[in-house]
């Protein structure tokens, strides 16, 4: 049974929430997040959410506000973007390094200066080493479901690690869609109930959560960090297993769009995918061998899985909408790694595109496709730059 | 558990997840005094035991005996921060440098 709503993407994270219902959300206004917490706010005064809902004085407050909250014990959810991720950055390596279930969603928009509210990826790409698992999602749709593989994800036993949830900013979150909104038992149930490890609460069994740790102990604990995330992969593909059977759809680390006999592939994330499925409808129907190879899970990253989807491309051009100043961009260093090891390594390219939501056309696509089946791309492009 | 904590060296996977502390009042094991570098000398004949120092001691290390006298600084944990000789008020406390009472 289908239950469609006609809503913006960030609406579709707040019906997640409403579903997911945390003990404690902490708001604070940035835009494009702003319509995700606005919406959930609204669940909140009709009292359709027992939620400790704790309007904040900034991101930092936001952030400390979920670590205090998760370590009590609480289901805990926040939402935010660019300079607000920004402001967060220490707690969120504090929320990771106390291991603490905390779920975000984050709407891409660019990091100031200059100062721009549209859509890129510097403000979670500027974040990806914080500890963070990292979720993207094309479209409102993904969003929503990513929300509730994100609470289970972050709960395990085996991981207790913070998970990000991003979609982009206005393109996503501001973009209605008809969005399959599944029946609140089900989900509640699949979410099912917190059970938080040593919270601050349980005053039996009492503990101290971030105590000083020096050159003796810290590189220990640290490194517990390291295998709980590497967990997140086999966790991820079973939890979406688990979610198939609701949605009747697979959970990958990323999705391949007509890759089985690809000659030509672009890697992207987040809602240009969608673009780039078009295009490739068309192109395919004039026999042009292009495929898509989408990216959900950027942390931690599937390099291996990566590396066997591509290695029968011939060229492979990875979009990437954040600069990485004087080094490789985000993605295309990842992939880059990914397909080291490979006997015959596809050509491969750089494009960046999009920063501060500058669009990227159905024929910016077309055209690059064609560039790569004629192997006609310097290694890094910049697509729709007056250079 | 305490004694085991900080008398050996432990993998990661023998530590708690995250840093953790699983014992109350365990900092009591974590003996701060070896940071100081002044060490407060009591004169007893000028006390009055108002207990300024007892109050204002970061560390909690001023002890109070069973009459509500002002007891002994237990050195484990005074760190010479000094707040004792400054606040009280007959100045019975001098601060004095720890390299004299290294021998």
């Amino acid at each position: 049974m289908t239950n469609y709503k006609a809503i913006t993407g960030g609406e579709a994270v707040a019906e997640a929430m409403r579903q997911i219902n945390p003990d404690v959300a902490a708001v604070y206004p940035i835009t494009p997040q702003t319509i995700i917490m606005q919406k959930f706010a609204d669940f909140h005064a009709d009292g359709l959410v027992e939620t400790e809902l704790v309007p904040v004085e900034s991101e930092h407050s936001a952030m400390s506000c979920c670590v205090g909250a998760a370590a009590a014990g609480a289901r805990v959810m926040t939402a935010t973007c660019s300079a607000g991720l920004a402001l967060m950055w220490e707690m969120l390596g504090v929320a990771s390094g106390l291991r603490l279930p905390i779920v975000m969603s984050v709407a891409n928009r660019a990091i100031s200066a200059p100062l721009n509210i549209h859509c890129d990826h510097s403000d979670t790409m500027g974040s990806r080493d914080h500890g963070w698992i990292m979720l993207f999602s094309e479209n409102g749709q993904e969003a929503y479901e990513n929300m509730f593989i994100a609470v289970r994800l972050a709960e395990r036993k085996d991981i207790m690690l913070p998970v990000m949830v991003n979609l982009d900013g206005f393109i996503t979150s501001h973009g209605v869609e008809n969005i399959d909104v599944y029946n609140d038992q089900v989900m509640k149930k699949f979410v099912g109930e917190n059970k938080p490890n040593k919270p601050l609460l349980d005053i039996k069994h009492p503990v101290s959560y971030g105590p000083l740790e020096l050159p003796d102990y810290l590189f220990e604990t640290k490194y517990q960090q390291i295998p709980s995330m590497e967990a997140a992969k086999k966790a991820y593909l079973e939890i979406g297993k688990e979610l198939s059977q609701i949605t009747k759809k697979e959970y990958g680390f990323f999705e391949t769009y007509k890759m089985d006999d690809a000659k030509a592939v672009i890697v992207v994330i987040n809602s240009t995918a969608g673009t780039v499925k078009r295009v490739i409808d068309q192109l395919r129907e004039k026999g042009k061998k292009v495929g898509l190879l989408k990216i959900v899970m950027f942390r931690p990253f599937p390099y291996q899985e990566i590396r066997e989807a591509l290695q029968n491309a011939e060229s492979v051009a990875v979009l990437d909408r954040a600069a990485s100043f004087g080094a490789n961009a985000p993605l295309y260093g990842e992939i880059k790694n990914a397909i080291y090891d490979l006997k015959k390594r596809p050509l491969l390219y750089s494009c960046l595109y999009g920063l501060g939501g500058r669009n990227i056309f159905e024929s910016d696509i077309e055209h690059l496709f064609n560039q790569l089946l004629n192997k006609g791309l310097e290694e890094v492009n910049y697509i729709g730059l007056r250079k | 558990m305490s004694e085991w904590f900080f008398s050996k060296q432990r993998s990661s996977k023998d530590i708690p997840i995250g840093g953790l502390m699983e014992e109350a009042g365990s900092s009591r094991h974590f003996k701060t005094g070896d940071w100081r570098s002044f060490r407060p000398i009591v004169n007893d004949a000028k006390c009055i035991s108002c207990m300024f120092c007892v109050i204002y001691c970061p560390e909690n290390c001023i002890r109070v005996k069973e009459d509500a006298k002002r007891g002994n600084f237990d050195l484990d944990f005074c760190k010479g921060c000094g707040i004792c000789g400054k606040v009280c008020p007959v100045k019975c406390i001098e601060m004095k440098e720890e390299a004299q009472f290294l021998k």
